[in-house]
């Protein structure tokens, strides 16, 4: 990619709703590039995948000659007014530590989502790691083979992830799910309206069999010198220590909503966590600019993928192709919305963190520096928590999870970028 | 991903090794280590792995050929990348 490049519509994340949005845009006649910063397309849940829905999106992609700028870490965005309406959006990207500015007259933010971490006890201890950050982690070659994997947190993410762990060699001692055991059923027992889901839940099932499963189960604490050795687990009347090698960590998604931010794009509450507001054909508060998947509020890969197409065709202008596409898209959030019910968080999770236990992981902050403080402001301003390398991403939804705050304060760059890429930001 | 049997030839903390294409930094790092899963030292000097997996959380930096605080599980690694990993 040379220094600078314009095209019709940016797509930025290679998720499936952004893939879906750049396939809908270009098949619409647009001239359509998707940024985003893995190695390869197909965001987290179509990491390294090379057949069935991804292989066939990707290809359909391929087909409507879009192009993918892989590595590109979008650090900044902007809308200069002063810029032709085809130039209108500038978005500064990072690739292979060089500076790429470009433009565009539309924007799709397919930004995706990013695991909830909620601090409790050892829980920065090496081998402890997110519910698809380790699957992302062995699909990029970590290896498992022959070790114990616990599995904790809440929703169908853990069985899948540790029907994924299984298949690549490992033993997973248990499943401990904080949803109570009647939630869980009537989740299960309601499936029969999405048919598809039903037969995929059945089948994960059937793989796990004999895999120890807790519902109404959660971890306290892991303990270990220089990587996690065993967790101890309650459901609220006894706790239990499990003896692993690995503990795999889960407790949701949430939104990522750094770059519509810094846009401008409203946002709202959804089940507890801000969301990018859209309307009936994805549009955000900013004009021209669109917003499709899991920062609209968490809703898994079947509601990116109709949200994608519909932001797509309304990127391009082709709204009557947007406007069809609405009754999936009800019928997709309706399962969500039922995903969500399901697996609330419970109330005890807010209060699994000591008060020596570390929340901002960059700067070391623990739990008591930031109980007296008012706010994320505040805390930022008095104990460096949020200040590090990931500038939030992590300890700021634990923070707004434990002490309620508003952590929206997104200031560009988003990411850690090299000083020469800085020094060209300012010119 | 390119075929699992191509061979890329990279040091992790000054020690020779192979690693199949398509293998990340964070997880050579591992491979060549012995299992060992420490990647950095935190600001406080205690052991941090990978967390995320996705480039988010930052946990997993490490120095690539020189360059310090790269965030080693979105990284391939290359044919001749030298690592350094549990640097504070």
């Amino acid at each position: 990619m040379s220094a600078e490049r314009r095209f019709e519509i940016v797509v930025v994340g290679a998720g499936p709703a952004g893939i879906a949005a750049a396939c809908a845009a270009a098949e619409s006649g647009a001239r359509v590039a998707v940024l985003d910063e893995n190695p390869a397309p197909g965001g987290q849940i179509w990491r390294r995948t090379t057949s069935g829905p991804a292989a066939e999106w990707l290809s359909r992609a391929r087909r409507a000659r879009v192009e993918f700028f892989s590595g590109a870490s979008v650090y900044s965005a902007a809308i200069s007014h002063g810029a032709p309406a085809s130039a209108r959006f500038e978005l500064l990207a990072e690739v292979n530590d060089a500076p790429r500015r470009v433009c565009a007259g539309r924007v799709v933010f397919a930004v995706g989502a990013r695991e909830l971490f909620l601090p409790f006890p050892g829980w920065t201890l090496p081998n402890i790691f997110g519910l698809g950050g380790l699957q992302a982690l062995v699909k990029g070659g970590l290896p498992i083979a022959d070790r114990d994997v616990l599995v904790a947190g809440s929703g169908p993410l853990l069985l899948a992830v540790s029907e994924y762990i299984l298949s690549r060699g490992a033993r997973v001692v248990g499943i401990a799910e904080q949803a109570s055991a009647p939630a869980v059923r009537r989740f299960a027992t309601g499936l029969w309206r999405h048919p598809h889901k039903l037969a995929q839940g059945i089948k994960l099932k059937a793989k796990l069999a004999g895999v120890p499963c807790w519902n109404g189960t959660w971890p306290i604490e892991a303990e270990g010198e220089s990587m996690v050795r065993r967790v101890r687990l309650t459901n609220g009347v006894r706790s239990w220590a499990v003896r692993c090698d690995i503990l795999a960590c889960g407790f949701g998604l949430v939104p990522s909503l750094q770059l519509p931010t810094l846009i401008g794009c409203r946002t709202h509450d959804h089940h507890g966590q801000r969301a990018v507001t859209v309307d009936d054909r994805q549009r955000t508060s900013v004009e021209n600019v669109f917003c499709a998947g899991e920062p609209t509020g968490i809703g898994g890969v079947d509601v990116a993928l109709v949200e994608g197409l519909i932001a797509g065709y309304a990127a391009a202008g082709n709204d009557s192709a947007a406007i069809a596409l609405r009754a999936r898209r009800e019928t997709e959030r309706r399962f969500a919305e039922r995903l969500h019910r399901a697996f609330a968080l419970r109330p005890e999770l807010r209060r699994l963190a000591e008060d020596s236990t570390i929340v901002c992981r960059c700067e070391d902050v623990a739990l008591r520096d930031l109980v007296p403080c008012g706010s994320w402001k505040d805390a930022k301003l008095r104990t460096r928590c949020g200040m590090g390398p990931c500038q939030g991403r992590t300890c700021g939804p634990a923070a707004a999870h434990l002490f309620g705050w508003d952590v929206r304060d997104t200031r560009p760059p988003l990411q850690p970028v090299t000083v020469g890429t800085l020094a060209s930001l300012s010119t | 991903m390119n075929s699992a049997t191509e061979a890329i030839p990279i040091e992790v903390n000054g020690v020779a090794g192979q690693v199949p294409a398509g293998t990340s930094v964070a997880a050579a790092a591992v491979l060549l280590g012995g299992g060992h899963p420490v990647l950095r030292r935190s600001i406080t000097g205690m052991p941090r792995g990978a967390l995320c997996g996705m480039g988010t959380c930052h946990e997993c930096r490490v120095t690539i050929d020189g360059v310090p605080q790269r965030r080693s599980c979105i990284v391939e690694c290359q044919p001749g990348m030298r690592i350094h990993t549990d640097e504070r």
